[in-house]
Parts: C-alpha cells; structure tokens; sequence
C-alpha cells in the first residue's frame, strides 16, 4: 500500500501509472465565469474542528507552546513577555493568509483565460484525485508538490478547485511579498510566508511551526509546501529540506494525531515559463526581483506555445507506517509535549530519509514528453544532427528509456518523425533546423557585434536551457549512468573495484542528484539490474563484463555524467591552480564562472555547463562535505580553506578526463 | 455424598469453624478421604462458572422468543428481558444470532510422591482431582477462556493443596523448597494478565497454592481503625463481615465478588472508590509473606515509616513470584452516614475529560467518577431492560431530556459521567452540588440517580456479557492503562482507532466495538480502561487475531505516553514491555530481589520479570 509505494520497487518497469484527462477540454467548452462562481462544495476532514481564520490566529497565540518560547525568550532578553507577545503577534501577521473563496474564484477566472492560452492541455491522473479525495477525509494531508515553475501552486490550487477538494494553505517564500497587490492576493487565496533564513530566530520559528501544526491539527486545510524549497532552476530535483517536514510529522509523533498523509504531487511541463530566464540565472544574470510590474512585463509569456503540462498525484503515504520501526514515539513521554524539542539524531535521520524518498516518487512520476529525450541526444552531439539519424537515435533512446522506467508520453499511434517535428516546432527558440540539420541555437540573438565572451554566454543560456530539459530525465539514466562511468574509470571488471568507484561518484554527486544517503548498494544492483536486462552487461558472481553489443549504451550512459564529471574537475582544477589563501565564500562562485570562461575562450574546454552557479554550488557543497575545503570564519566575511592534496586526488578519482586539455 | 460435603463444609468454613472442621478431618481419619475432602475445599468452584465469568447462575441468553435477558437473582439486572440487547448486538457486531458456535481429557498429574507424603504428615489439605485442577489453571484473559470453551487445555497444576493457615503456608513452602516443587499462589483467579497460566517449559511438578480457606478477620482494631485479616478473604466476603461491625475497607475493584485480598496485594490493585479510600498500597499497614527464604514483614504497625525503600513495594506487585501473602494489616473506616448516585451528560468526551480533568484540580473528585464515551454510552442503552422496575430506562428519559430540552446534543457525539458520593449527608450533598456546577461549565448536564446508580452496576454484569458474545462468534475484552492529563484525549482517540484499523487489516469482517471510559482521577493523570470486541466469524484463527489486536493497542498505549498497567498487572502477557517500562537497570533490581528471596524459582509462575 502506501509504505509500499515509498520504497522504489526493484523493478521499475512493472509500475502501474494511472492515465490522465484534460481538465482544460471542459474548459474550452464552458463559460469560466459561470465555472469560477459555481457552488464549491469541498469533502471535508472527518475530525475537522471548524474554524474561522482570526480564531486560528488567537489559538497559536495562546498555544501553550508559543506562550513557553515567548517566556523563555522574555528571559534571555530581558524584554517584558508583554512585549515578546506582541512581537509574536506581528510575526504572525505578516506570515499567515487570510483564504476567502471570493479571491479563490477571480483566481479561478483568470486562471482559466491564462491556462487556455499557455496550455494545449493540462493533464491529470484522476484516480489520484480520487485517492486525494479518500484521503482528506481519513486524515489531515499534505501535498507535496514538485517545484519547477511559479506556475506549480496556482495550478495546485485551480485543480483542488475544480476537483471539489479543500483548498490548500500554501508556505510560500518571503520575496512574494514585495510583489504589493499579487502578494495580498496570493495571501487572501491561502498562501502564507515564511522568512527565506531565520536560523537562530527561536521566536520566529515557534510562531511558525505552532501556525503550520495549529491548522494541521484542527484539519484547517491541506497543507502545502514544497520539499525542495524552492523552484528548481535547472529542472533537477533539489536536496529536499527537512524543516517543515518535521513540523507537520510532529503531531503525530507527539500523538496529536492518529496520522499524516503525504501526497507527493509531480509536476511536469512541456516547456518551462522561467526557462531562458532561468539560465539566465544560472549563468549569474541576476533573477529580476518578484515586482507586479515585471509579471506585467512577462506577459509576453502569454502569447508563446508551452505545450501541455502534467499533474500527477501520487498515491499517499502515511507517516504512521513511514515511521513504523524507525521513531520510538514514546521518546515524547518524559518532556510535556508543548516544550520544544530538536529533533533527535534518529529523528533527523528518517526525516532526511523520509524526504528523499518522497522526492523520489515526486521524480518518479514526473512526465516525460518526447523533447526530453530529443534535448539529450541534441547535448551530446553540439555541431547538431540530421534529422533522420535524430529520429533513429530518438527511437534508440525512447525505448531504453522505457526499459529504464521512465514515465514517458510518447503520443501513441503518431510516426516517430512526426512527434520529432512536433516537438522541435514547439521548442524552436533553441534550435536552428536547416537542409535537414538540426542544431542548438542561438535564434533570436541580436545582430549588433558582440564580445567573445558575450557569444559564449549567449551559447550557454541556450545549453543550460536544453539541459534543463535533459535533467528531467536523469533520474532515469543516473544510477546505470554511474555505473557506466564507474565501470570506465575503475579499469578493472572486478565487481568490488567497480562497485569501490560506483560508491565514489555516487557520494561525489549527492548533491547534484537525488541520491537516497544509505541506497548505495541497493542503487548498484538496481543499475546491474537494468543493465543485465537490456543485455548491455552480464554480472557474474565476482565479475562484471561488457557484453559486444552493450557499447553504445554505456556511451552514451558516459556522456550523460560527462557535463556534470567536466563541471566538477573545473572547480576541482580552480581551487588547485588558482585560489590564494584568502577566497571568500561570496567570491567563490563568480572566481570559478570567470576561470571556467577563460578555459573555454581557450579553446581547453567544450562544455558550457561548466559555468552554471548551481554546478559549482553542488561541487562546492560537496568538496565541504568530503572535508576537502573547509569554511573559516574571518570576521564577518567567511573564507574558503582548500586542502589542494585532497581536492587532487578527488579530481584523479573522477577520472584523468583528458577534456579539459592542458 | 461429595456434594453433600460440600456444603456442609462451606458452611462450616463461612462459620470460621476451623476447629470443627478439623474434627470432621480426623473423625474420619482415612487419608483417602481427606484426599476427597480437600476436593470438597473446593466449594467456591460449585457455584462458579469453570468456563466463563462469575456465577454459574448468573449468564445473558438469547430466549426463545430471541429477546435477551440474565438469569439468577443474584443482580439487579437478573431475571429481567433486555429488548435492545439483540439490536445492538447485531448492530454493532454484525453479529447474526441464528449462527451459535458450538464446549475433557487432561494429562495426569506429574506428581511430586516425596512432597506428598511430607504434605500428608504436615496434615495440610490436597487435591490431584482433574477438576480441581483445571479450575486453577485460568485467569480470565479472552484466550484462556476461550482455549477452556474449546476443550483445549494446555499444561494444569499437577496438584492443588489448601493451607488454613499462615503456619499452613510456612511448611507447604519449606516442603517445596525441600522437594524442589513448583508453587503458584491461587487467590480468586480473576488475573486477566496470563498470571495463573502454567509455564510449558516448567518440568517440575507444578503445585496450585489455593489460600481460599484463610479468610478470617483475624482481629479489629477500633482504636486505630484497623483490621488483621488473612489474605484469603474474597472481597465481598471482607466487606460484608466488616460492615456487620460497622466498618469498611471501601476497596472495591470491579471483580470484589470473586477477587482475594491476596491478590489486590500481589497485583497492586485499584479499587472505584479509590479517591477517598485509596488503592490498596494506601490501605495496608502491615503484610505478612511468606518466600522460601523465611517470612517477611515490618516489625511494627506505625502509619509511616523511613527505613530505607518500602519492603512493602517489593511485596505489592510482585504477583505471586516472591511467595504468598498470608495476613494483612489493612487500614478500615466506618460505614459511610449516606451514599448518593449521580450522572452528567456532556455533549462530548473532550469536554467531559476536560470536566474530570478541572474536578480533579480542585481535588474535589467525589468517591468514583466514570467518563464513558458515546459507544459505551449506547452499549448502556441496548441493556435497557423492558419491564420498568429499578430500571426505569436510563435512557429514555434523558433522550426525552436532551431532545424537548437541550436539542445541542448530538446523540452520536453525547457521553455521561458517573458518579458516587460517599459521606456525612451535609458533606455529601455540598459536595454534590460543587462537582455539578463544575460540570455546568464544561456543558454538563445532571443526568439523575438512577442512571448513575446503574452505570455502576453494569460493571459487574459486564464481565458476563462476553460469554454470551462468544455464543455468538464475538470475542472482547477489556484493558487499561494511565496517563497525564494532557494526553487522555490523544490517547483514547489514538488507540480507538488503531484498533478498528487492527482489525480491519487484520481480516475482521465487521467493524469492532472499540470504546474507552475514564475510570479514575489523580492529580497528574487518569486511569483510561478500554472494551474491544469483535465479531470473528471468517477468521481462522480469532485469538491470535485478537492477540495481535491487543498488542497493537499496547503499543499504541506505550507509543502515547500511556503506562504499561494501571492496575492488571503485568502476568506473562504484557511480560516483552518490562524492560521498556521500568528501564534495565529498574528490571535488574527486581530480578536480583527475586533471586535473593526465591533462588531455586519455587514462586514459579515467571510472571513480572
């Protein structure tokens, strides 16, 4: 059931996808005003304690939670309790939502128009409203979907709409705020805000987590927010964060509450609103500040084409049978329950595990139209390909996907050109497609002169924008991925040696990729697996050999790492040759896009994704957490400390890539 | 003739006749017939039932005509028809009366020849008679009674013997050290915690120490209002003796009828009225064991002592692995001027808790207060019964009550407390009117007398109730535990529905009646007691099914900040979750307690530790 549905099964391929419907044919077809007045008759959670907005207020003010941290902060300070109270109270304000349906249903209208317009369809597996639909009245929910687009969680919230389901409380960022008008809109539709830091804030964080926990005790709503954090730039899913996901398992661990259910909802477009902005981003363009004025700007978007976009509710999970064996509640007995507690190292552990895993299934049932797999091929070959080997290749690629267990909408009963053309059409802005030749693109590039520098930038924003596409897939090709690199570099079919180096990588890339911490070997035989299955490799008792026609697709498994190994050996090879003593954190990143900028001019370096900030982050994190850079604190400036031996022998492990060429 | 005996003999002993009694032994001088005799002790198994709960007389039947009612004349509930008993039955369990499950070989006895014949010198009663036996080898947990209804009995005492006294006790205890042979203390075999089960892997000739012939009041103390009384007195029997002087002990637990004194001190039991008389660690003064190392017991009667940790809390609770408890100083009160009854309905268990819960801050608790929740509160009314004599409908006056009066009660949300006062007339009601108007607070309604007066009684008609139930392919019983305040309401709620979501994995096809009641009030928390049952038809194996039910609950229970017993006790059943409870090393000073009093485990029960 749903504990089941949580630990990836062995065999990916059998899984069971529900079918989706469009929701905007209706749409289409009925007047969306009449829609958006229509009688909302949500199903309700059987032990909901109804519940007025300005109630919810007073009760997390008088929790007896918040009145023990406003005690204990009165003390630290000195400030009267009075006073602290006062503070809570006007944190409170600026944070909760004020939900009234009247805002929801000019939401509905306008949502309505604009989905019409950006969307030829928007589908949803509708046995996964059903199972929503079950479980709101079992018990209180959280949703839990993925975040790639502003878009998600107005669409989140249409669809509980229009489903009859009860409308969601949102934790949104703080920056949404500074939008005037669309942020009090957004507030008075559920949406409520948290500060993006407050790390040491004890009074901010009780006021916040007795809010989220207040409404999810009463049954308020759903609660939705997004494991992530924030929206993935680079359509990768991000290391989930843990904060909130302990605040709404809390009241079951405290026996607040018989269970939580988890619903992990995916989200997947065909075309991304944000993405050359993104890339943009990624390159160290810096995002446009959230104003109503720029979305006014942005409503160029609403004239383009962004294909159709996938919704799909995953089956629920309960946190009683998530927890079942791994927390002792009854480590809740001794302490009255209104008393903060961190969360115990167990705790902390199935939390991070839990995430992982919810962000897993998130992956798992993201769709994956036919361009994904088309971007991936268009990367790897960058002076671009004919057309008629494309679409061979295409259809090479499609069904190893396929095999692979990814969640593919390949439209049925359409020739395999057919879906190609269509795809390129839709996604045009990135390529150029002449005598049969397609290419990566710069089409809409100005005319005037420009800066070398300026050209490799513009490339780039076209190359991060199409591996944001390839990075839907990757969690499909990663863990065969790995294996195929470690396979390379490990020289040896020895099954240990390879499987020494397929450790490697995979704790060198955990932050890049959604890698469950403790998988390891379950993540090697799943990849033997696939790879045995496909009959590219026969795994022996202590061996593990290459079969003749298993060379193409190991790789091309090599060349879906090779980005991300060069990305890394570029960091690894600045913090080596070119950083003094006295790099600070904040310098880091623009030090390594310049020295990435240097070798490509140079000709040393093909590879423009070198020069995404969110590569040289994860590379960064990871560098930290292997011990090999460590952060110092100098004043108030934070310096990076580079052990050059170990970050040596870090970048030989990787592999001796001859690509970045001396 | 036996019969005959019998009777004459219970008689006799009621009488407290010993020395006659030891006339009639010797008169007819024969050991042979003695042997009979001692089977004869064994009257109280005459009129209990040897399958079931409590009286042989006393049991629910379906009639003819399909219309309950309860046999005997023993309750107020007995002899009358209890038309919406079947109702609720079918309602609630899915129950169809139309399908009626269908009720000896026992292994012969290991004996211990030595230990008998030293026995027989001693001139202490014995028994190997397989009735005798198998009367002894049961408490009342649901799969010991429903093991006996099935003819399946598994290991039984060997042999049972009845001390008369506590120099009985003393040889019968040094003859087992002797002869290396397994005691296990009877008192009035009401453990529902596996207690009285005999271990499978013990191999020694296992010997059922039966203390029901020490009942006497061995002496009253007016001045210090205290009474020294042997501990095998039953409950009802200690009262009833105890008020023909004027006075009481005022310990009642729900089975005082067939329950011993003994064994309230060996499980550390709880009586109703336990909030002006105390639980029965409050009530003793002084405890006589007997271990095999030698009698234990405090030197002087004074009230309160500081001599180091309480002997007495090695003895209470023990449940019968150290020795056998023999005589009790126990603390006695004068009859109380006036009692009243009372009830309160509240429009719903939160507030009801939160009613006992404010009651008890004031620690204005009167002598019981009961919270039942709704699906105990219509339970009560299907065992309305039809002629209106004493039982002028609990209900149906209050339905009249909260539908013409007070609409905002909704009947599926609604339960009532019960309550009992106890006192000086004055007090009584001062104090009456002083928990009402707490309860008027938390929407409470006075609900009158006579629904408070039969919210008691059904308790102990309760008990029979299951074995019309297992009739019926329905199998229940009850469990408790106690919590802080703060987490009654988590708590009940939590392990309600674990264990309906129990059963339903669990293949059980009707949903199961699933129901809690507050029970007692303390300053810090409250006794929670639960009723579980369900209608096992489909299942293969429905007790281990219940079992594993039970043993989710129990987790539920600990998981929630509940405490492993209130006042069952431990026994073998709950045995896994010791350590968990009273940490290793708190498990390792009671082991090396019993190690030092009872190193050759002649207190063999292996309850506890």
């Amino acid at each position: 059931m749903a504990s089941r549905a949580l630990y990836s099964p062995r065999h990916p391929v059998l899984k069971k996808r529900d079918d989706f419907e469009d929701v905007l044919e209706e749409r289409r077809r009925s007047s969306d005003l009449r829609y958006a007045l229509r009688c909302y008759t949500p199903t309700l959670y059987k032990g909901l304690v109804p519940c007025k907005v300005s109630m919810l207020k007073s009760i997390v003010l008088q929790s007896d939670h918040l009145q023990c941290v406003i005690k204990q902060v009165s003390s630290e300070s000195g400030d009267s309790t009075e006073c602290v109270a006062e503070e809570a109270s006007l944190i409170l304000d600026e944070m909760a939502h004020r939900m009234q349906l009247s805002t929801v249903r000019f939401f509905v209208f306008t949502l309505s128009k604009a989905f019409k317009r950006l969307f030829r369809s928007v589908c949803v597996n509708e046995e996964g409203i059903q199972r929503l639909q079950q479980a709101v009245q079992e018990h209180p929910v959280v949703l839990l979907p993925s975040h790639r687009s502003y878009m998600d969680f107005l669409m989140m919230s249409y669809l509980l709409y229009m489903f009859d389901l009860p409308l969601p409380v949102i934790a949104a960022g703080m920056d949404f705020m500074s939008m005037k008008f669309i942020g009090e809109m957004l507030r008075m539709s559920g949406a409520f805000f948290i500060r993006r830091s407050f790390g040491g804030d004890k009074l901010y964080w009780a006021v916040f987590s007795e809010y989220v926990k207040t409404m999810l005790r009463k049954g308020y709503a759903p609660i939705e927010f997004f494991l992530e954090g924030t929206r993935s730039r680079t359509c990768k899913s991000l290391t989930p964060k843990t904060g909130l996901l302990n605040i709404v398992m809390e009241p079951f661990f405290k026996g607040e509450l018989f269970d939580v259910s988890l619903v992990p909802v995916s989200i997947s477009y065909e075309r991304v609103l944000e993405e050359s902005l993104y890339a943009r981003e990624l390159l160290g363009v810096p995002k446009p500040k959230e104003s109503t004025s720029g979305l006014l700007k942005a409503r160029r978007v609403l004239s383009e084409d962004y294909g159709s976009m996938h919704v799909y509710f995953g089956h629920p999970v309960s946190v009683r049978s998530l927890a079942e064996g791994k927390i002792k509640r009854s480590q809740y007995n001794l302490l009255p329950r209104y008393i903060p507690q961190k969360p115990s190292v167990d705790t902390h552990e199935f939390l991070n595990d839990a995430a992982f895993r919810l962000v897993r299934i998130q992956e798992e049932n993201m769709v994956l139209k036919p361009w994904v797999l088309i971007a991936t091929l268009l990367l790897q070959n960058p002076d671009g390909m004919d057309l008629s080997s494309l679409t061979e290749q295409t259809d090479w690629l499609r069904h190893l996907a396929l095999a692979f267990g990814a969640f593919l909408d390949w439209p049925d009963h359409e020739a395999c050109s057919e879906v190609i053309s269509c795809s390129l059409a839709l996604h045009r802005r990135l390529l150029s497609v002449s005598a049969g030749h397609v290419q990566l693109s710069v089409t809409d590039a100005p005319q005037v002169e420009t800066t070398p520098e300026e050209a490799v930038f513009q490339r780039a924003v076209v190359v991060l924008s199409c591996a944001s596409y390839r990075n839907q897939i990757l969690h499909v090709f990663l863990r065969p991925a790995l294996l195929a690199v470690a396979m390379q570099s490990a020289n040896s079919s020895r099954k240990d040696d390879i499987y020494n180096c397929f450790n490697f990588l995979r704790n060198m890339f955990s932050n890049e990729f959604i890698l469950c911490p403790g998988d390891s070997v379950q993540d090697f035989e799943e990849a033997c697996y696939l790879l045995m299955k496909r009959g590219v490799l026969q795994v022996l008792e202590h061996e593990i050999v290459m079969s003749a026609s298993g060379q193409s697709t190991l790789a091309f498994l090599c060349s879906v790492l090779e980005p991300f190994l060069q990305g890394y050996q570029v960091v690894c090879r600045y913090l080596c040759e070119e950083t003094n003593e006295n790099l600070t954190e904040k310098e880091f990143i623009p030090a390594v896009r310049s020295f990435a900028l240097k070798l490509i001019l140079a000709g040393r370096l093909k590879c423009c994704e070198a020069l995404s900030s969110d590569l040289q982050k994860n590379a960064l994190a990871a560098l930290l957490r292997l011990k090999a850079v460590r952060k110092v604190k100098v004043g108030d400036q934070v310096t990076l400390k580079v052990n050059k031996i170990a970050v040596n022998s870090l970048e030989d492990t990787m592999g001796k890539s001859d690509v970045i060429s001396k | 003739s036996k019969r005959f005996l019998s009777e004459g003999l219970s008689v006799l002993s009621q009488q407290k006749s010993m020395v006659v009694y030891h006339l009639i032994y010797f008169a007819i001088g024969c050991y042979e017939t003695a042997y009979k005799l001692g089977l004869s002790l064994s009257f109280r198994q005459e009129i209990m039932k040897w399958n079931g709960w409590g009286y042989s007389d006393s049991r629910f039947l379906f009639n003819k005509k399909g219309q309950a009612e309860f046999t005997g004349k023993r309750y107020r509930l007995s002899g009358l028809i209890l038309p919406s008993l079947k109702d609720w039955f079918e309602g609630t369990f899915g129950a169809n009366l139309q399908h009626k499950s269908p009720a000896t070989v026992i292994a012969p006895p290991n004996l211990n020849e030595p230990f008998i014949e030293d026995l027989k010198a001693a001139g202490v009663a014995a028994s190997h008679d397989p009735e005798d036996r198998v009367f002894r080898a049961h408490g009342h947990c649901l799969h010991e009674i429903f093991a006996l209804r099935e003819g399946r009995i598994g290991r039984v005492p060997d042999m049972v013997v009845w001390p008369s006294c506590h120099s009985d006790v003393e040889k019968i205890v040094e003859l087992a050290c002797k002869h290396n042979v397994c005691l296990i203390p009877y008192g009035g075999g009401t453990s529902v915690s596996s207690a009285l089960e005999c271990p499978h892997e013990e191999t020694r000739s296992i010997v059922s120490l039966d203390t029901s012939q020490m009942n006497r009041i061995l002496w009253i103390d007016e001045k210090n209002l205290t009474a020294h009384v042997e501990a095998g007195i039953i409950g009802q029997d200690l009262e009833r003796q105890l008020n023909e002087h004027g006075y009481c002990t005022g310990h009642e637990p729900d089975s005082m009828e067939f329950s011993s004194l003994g064994g309230w001190v060996a499980t550390r039991a709880s009586g109703m009225k336990k909030n002006i008389y105390g639980n029965i660690e409050d009530l003793v003064v002084h405890i006589k064991m007997v271990t095999p190392r030698g009698v234990i017991e405090k030197s002087c009667l004074g009230p309160r002592m500081s001599t180091g940790p309480d002997i007495h809390h090695f003895i209470l609770g023990s449940e019968g692995t150290l020795g056998v408890v023999t005589e009790v100083t126990m603390k006695i009160r004068p009859i109380p001027e006036y009692q009243k009854y009372g009830s309160v309905v509240f429009p719903n268990f939160q507030q009801g808790v939160a009613c006992l819960r404010e009651v008890a801050r004031q620690r204005c608790a009167p002598a019981s207060i009961r919270l039942m929740d709704n699906e105990q509160f219509q339970f009560g009314h299907a065992l309305k019964p039809q002629v209106s004599s004493i039982f002028t409908s609990f209900l149906d006056g209050l339905k009249k009550f909260y539908i013409t009066k007070f609409k905002g009660f909704d009947p599926h949300h609604l339960c009532v407390a019960t309550l009992l006062f106890e006192g000086d007339r004055g007090k009584v009601l001062q104090h009456e009117k002083q928990v009402y108007d707490i309860a008027a607070k938390f929407g409470g309604l006075a609900a009158g007398e006579d629904n408070g007066q039969r919210g008691y009684m059904l308790t102990f008609v309760i008990a029979y109730l299951r074995d019309l139930g297992m009739d019926y392919y329905v199998i229940g019983e009850s469990f408790e535990t106690s919590v802080p305040w703060d987490r009654v309401l988590d708590l009940c709620r939590n392990v309600k529905e674990r264990i309906v979501r129990e059963c339903k994995e669990r293949g059980v096809q009707f949903p199961p009646l699933s129901t809690c009641r507050v029970t007692q009030t303390y300053d810090a928390g409250a006794c929670v007691y639960f009723y579980f049952a369900f209608n096992y038809r489909g299942l293969s194996d429905p007790v281990h099914v219940y079992e594993q039910v039970e043993h989710a609950a129990r987790e539920e229970i600990l998981a929630n900040g509940g405490s492993l017993s209130h006042h069952h006790g431990v026994g073998k059943l709950r045995k896994e979750w010791m350590k968990e409870s009273v940490s290793g090393v708190g498990l390792g000073m009671l082991k090396s307690v019993k190690e030092y009093v009872d190193p050759q485990n002649i207190f063999g029960n292996r309850n506890l530790l």
